[in-house]
């Protein structure tokens, strides 16, 4: 990779980062969101982990996976469970990643 | 804002870095893997080193890496960071109750530190914004230890992208760390009910270009969430639909009762 387009890339990338994360922290004046506006944003974090999240696990390559050797649903299953029953994050990645790792090094799932 | 010491030392200062600690595991696997990846597409060391600690956004990282390694025009890889981070514009017009009191050059650094995780877990904990609390403080702790958990590993996945394996698919336990986060979010059926939506929007939206089928998703979410709030007839037939059958279901008890 040429070391001039990358540096340049990462330095737009940069001030990228901070524009975006204060956008509407730079500004003094008072900011009036209308009321619908606050009551839709409350779903914003959660909107934004599910389209993350979900995708990961069903699919592969841009592509919805077809079938039910892979890794990824079993582990999720068993981290959705552990969630559920016993709560905690840190349990819940320990559970899937134990399901995880021996399924595909094993299985080759 | 206090000296250093005194946020430090602050009670919330220490809930924030403890909190942030039960996902910091998922934060690892994901900041070595990114590591690793930006070595492996072809980074320098030093520019690799360069991009975990300026740029500090693992999404973007991971998504702009592949258009690098392919010489993609540069306009294109910002239009797609822009798009990645578009989320944080709308975290950022929340933040703004909780940080205007502070002096612009801060408040900017506060948005810079702050990830997914920092605001997910302090809007969880701190609904309201009040100055009585120490809130900041615990954004501060929170931001910290994400930071902490993230640069260290990317350092080392750096460093060491020829012996650490890939094929174990360590990366998967940052999804996992997301998908907590999720369900710990889940407070109701409003709530589940815009997370599958935006889920299945994700999907069906992936092919758009940039990643926007993240704002299609949020937009998506958002509508069913607003129509449910509204407490218009939409909102409200989808709400008994919602409710019915567990009123089925009580009522069915009920039946059976009667006849014993």
């Amino acid at each position: 990779m040429n070391d001039g387009y990358a540096f340049i890339t990462i330095v737009g990338l940069v001030a990228i980062t901070v524009f975006t994360r204060s956008f509407f922290l730079v500004s003094e004046k008072e900011m009036v969101l209308p009321d619908w506006v606050k009551r839709g944003l409350r779903y914003a974090p959660l909107a934004a982990l599910a389209a993350v999240v979900v995708p990961e696990i069903v699919m592969t390559k841009g592509q919805l996976i077809t079938t039910w050797q892979d890794a990824r649903l079993y582990a999720v299953a068993v981290s959705t469970a552990y969630f559920f029953w016993r709560g905690g994050i840190l349990g819940t990645i320990v559970s899937g990643m134990a399901v995880l790792i021996p399924l595909k090094l094993v299985m080759g799932w | 804002m206090h000296s250093f010491r005194d946020t430090v030392r602050h009670p919330q200062f220490r809930a924030g870095a403890r909190d942030m600690g039960t996902v910091s595991l998922g934060i690892a696997a994901w900041g070595l893997v990114t590591g690793v990846a930006m070595v492996k597409s072809g980074l320098s060391i030093p520019l690799a080193l360069l991009m975990t600690f300026t740029v500090f956004a693992g999404s973007v990282q991971l998504a702009v890496i592949p258009l690098m390694m392919v010489a993609a025009p540069i306009w294109v890889i910002w239009a797609t960071a822009v798009c990645i981070n578009l989320r944080f514009v709308i975290f950022s017009a929340q933040w703004r109750p909780y940080f205007m009191r502070y002096p612009l050059r801060q408040r900017m650094l506060f948005g810079y530190v702050s990830g997914d995780l920092t605001y997910v877990m302090f809007m969880k904990r701190f609904p309201e914004p009040r100055d009585d609390e120490g809130q900041v403080e615990y954004f501060l702790g929170g931001s910290t230890t994400n930071w902490l958990a993230w640069q260290l590993p990317s350092v080392a996945g750096i460093l060491l992208a020829d012996v650490i394996p890939t094929h174990w698919g360590l990366g998967f336990a940052g999804v996992l760390a997301l998908l907590g986060l999720t369900y710990s979010l889940l407070s109701d059926r409003a709530t589940a009910l815009a997370a599958v939506v935006a889920g299945a929007a994700a999907v069906a939206a992936f092919a758009l270009p940039f990643r926007l089928h993240i704002v299609v998703a949020i937009a998506a979410a958002v509508c069913v969430g607003l129509m449910i709030d509204g407490g218009g007839d939409a909102g409200r037939r989808v709400l008994s639909a919602l409710g019915r059958r567990r009123l089925q279901a009580v009522a069915g008890q009920a039946t059976e009762r009667a006849a014993a």
